[in-house]
């Protein structure tokens, strides 16, 4: 039972190198491309639609070749990210799933907006705070995709009643502001814990930075290195 | 018998309205003119209409417009919808007048209503796409527009087609462009029966009193004059024979207004979205000033060291310092 109790916050691809630092791969060529494929058409998407959202933006149509080409484009887009989040969903949804441990994380979340992370529960490879983006981001991709369906005039302008074009279109610009609310949060996250945007640049982070940040998964990965002889990576 | 308007000369002249006499321009301020024109509206007298279609027919003409070759469905509405050709449809509705028990073909000429509180410019994202005229004419401005579709969740009668070539918005005019040299509208100049009248509003409203007597004295006791406040009235009214029950006319509005939904999405959602954003843009800089960055120290590179070489080393030593140990139990679930 602990052989399989002690793998449960390593993802596909996770593996660790001793020396000093101690370097962990946190994500794989693969992931970080999709990550970022994922990031681009987001942010493209929350521009281009933030161009039609109030008219001091609509400038940012110019980003995008024209307001014809914006309102064309924007939905496409959406498409492309809700693929790409197809695909971080099913690489990562394992290590997101809830734990007790997330209830005593979010019993002290003052400890940890305060700086003093020594003083939390160890956390596998996601805190509560990364698992709260990751199904928030999931389940507002749904919404938007289902309420942009409804107001894709060009394809699917026949299939709902104006009515509910209306109630769409109110709840696609209001989730739209949720979802940017959500990823200045992430992205301000990423930069605020030293350390992390090297995970996703270049895939790597340090033993010290697993120590601090996501003990367990630190400890779980070096005891699969242990079981598997220090040669042989994880999985 | 209202005097139709007469022909003017054909000598080129400057035109009658233009730019400096906008009111309203879609997701834009203007400065409204000093003088407003006169208010014009064109009158639809449905107890006139013999359903003829030469309004259909000249808008088409005028417009320079072609729809494609429907089918028939066993109804008289030909094309069955208003599309971005057919600009202005007839519509036939049988209605059984339950005091008389006659049946009352009740034909409506539908098309944009030129509100004077327009619901599709107040929805259009696109600067200067909807543009609304001080004599009341609301117009699309097809370079400007880029075919999002809002304007149709805006007007409260569902009104324009978008395009599926050029992918811009499509209604009826008002013939601005004729109004514009002192014309009419080209489906009043075309109707035989007059049922369709084109002046000021005023001069709309005074022939409609006329009509709405006559219909009176001849037994329809609820006639009377479409022109919904709801909107801030229209430009384009309706004499109907009964004004009481505006929906019997295909389903005209009975109280057509801007849908609430609409009043949300353009007004508080955007004050309340870009305060959300900024609220939270706002606490992640007093954060990042208040708590600083979180670094990661060299000893805890140490630790994470010594924790791994003590796994590879055999597991055999206690937890390290001033942490729980392994097994902690903080995750008790099976796999
Ligand atoms: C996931 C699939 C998505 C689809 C299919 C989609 C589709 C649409 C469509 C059809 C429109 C109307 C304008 C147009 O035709 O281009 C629109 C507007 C908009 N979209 Fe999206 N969208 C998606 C995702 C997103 C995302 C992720 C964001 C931002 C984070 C976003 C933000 C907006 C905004 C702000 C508007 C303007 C709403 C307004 O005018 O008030 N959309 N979207
Ligand atoms: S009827 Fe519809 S399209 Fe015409 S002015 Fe009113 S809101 Fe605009």
């Amino acid at each position: 039972m602990s052989e399989a109790r002690r793998r449960e916050e390593i993802a596909p691809g996770d593996d660790l190198h001793p020396g000093d630092p101690v370097v962990i791969d946190r994500y794989t060529t693969d992931a970080r491309v999709n990550h970022w494929l994922t990031a681009a058409s987001l942010v493209l998407l929350a521009l281009s639609g933030l161009a039609l959202f109030h008219p001091s933006l609509y400038f940012l149509t110019a980003l995008f070749g024209g307001g014809q080409l914006t309102r064309a484009i924007h939905p496409w887009l959406g498409v492309f990210l809700f693929v790409g989040y197809v695909g971080l969903f099913f690489r990562f949804w394992k290590v997101n799933l809830w734990t007790p441990t997330d209830g005593s994380w979010l019993a002290k979340l003052h400890e940890f907006l305060t700086g003093h992370e020594e003083n939390m529960p160890e956390v596998g490879r996601y805190n509560f705070a990364q698992k709260t983006v990751f199904w928030f981001m999931g389940l507002f991709i749904l919404v938007m995709i289902g309420t942009g369906l409804v107001i894709w005039d060009q394809y699917f302008g026949s299939w709902s009643t104006v009515e509910q074009k209306r109630i769409a279109v109110l709840i696609h610009s209001m989730c739209a502001i949720v979802m940017i609310c959500i990823v200045i949060v992430h992205v301000y996250g990423a930069l605020w814990a030293r350390g992390t945007m090297t995970a996703m640049l270049k895939g790597r982070v340090t033993g010290g930075w697993a120590w601090r940040h996501h003990r367990k998964w630190l400890r779980e990965l070096a005891a699969d290195k242990a079981d598997r002889g220090s040669t042989t990576p994880a999985e | 018998m209202f005097p139709p308007l007469p022909n003017p000369s054909t000598r080129p002249g400057p035109p009658r309205f233009g730019e400096q006499d906008l009111i309203r321009r879609s997701a834009s301020e203007v400065t409204p003119p000093a003088v407003r024109q006169t208010a014009v509206a064109k009158l639809i007298d449905t107890s006139k209409c013999i359903g003829c279609k030469a309004c259909q027919s000249a808008c088409l003409e005028w417009n320079d417009l072609r729809d494609e070759v429907g089918v028939n469905t066993g109804v008289y509405e030909n094309p069955h919808d208003l599309t971005p050709a057919s600009l202005t449809l007839m519509r036939f509705s049988e209605w059984e007048n339950p005091e008389t028990l006659n049946l009352e073909w009740l034909i409506r000429k539908d098309g944009c209503m030129h509100c004077e509180d327009p619901g599709c410019l107040k929805a259009c994202p696109a600067p200067g796409a909807i543009v609304q005229y001080s004599n009341g004419i609301v117009d699309f401005v097809h370079e400007n527009c880029i075919g999002c579709g809002y304007c149709i969740k805006g007007c409260p009668f569902n009104i324009p087609r978008i395009s599926k070539t050029d992918h811009t918005a499509y209604k009826c005019t008002l013939c601005s462009d004729r109004v514009a040299v002192g014309q009419g509208p080209a489906c009043a100049k075309a109707c035989p029966t007059q049922a369709i009248v084109f002046g000021t509003k005023d001069e709309m409203k005074q022939h409609a009193a006329g009509r709405i007597a006559d219909l009176k004295s001849r037994g329809y006791d609820q006639a009377g004059l479409y022109d919904p406040p709801g909107v801030g009235g229209t430009h384009v009214m309706y004499v109907l024979h009964h004004a009481d029950k505006p929906e019997i006319y295909s389903g005209l509005a009975k109280d057509p207004k801007i849908s609430p939904l609409v009043d949300i999405w353009k007004g508080v959602s955007r004050w309340a979205g870009f305060a959300a954003v900024g609220a939270v843009a706002a606490i992640s800089v007093v954060h990042s000033v208040v708590a600083g960055r979180s670094r990661v120290s060299r000893a805890d590179e140490e630790n994470a060291e010594q924790l791994v070489d003590r796994e590879l080393a055999g597991r055999s030593v206690g937890p390290p310092r001033g942490s729980p140990g392994d097994g902690d139990g903080s995750r008790e679930h099976a796999p």
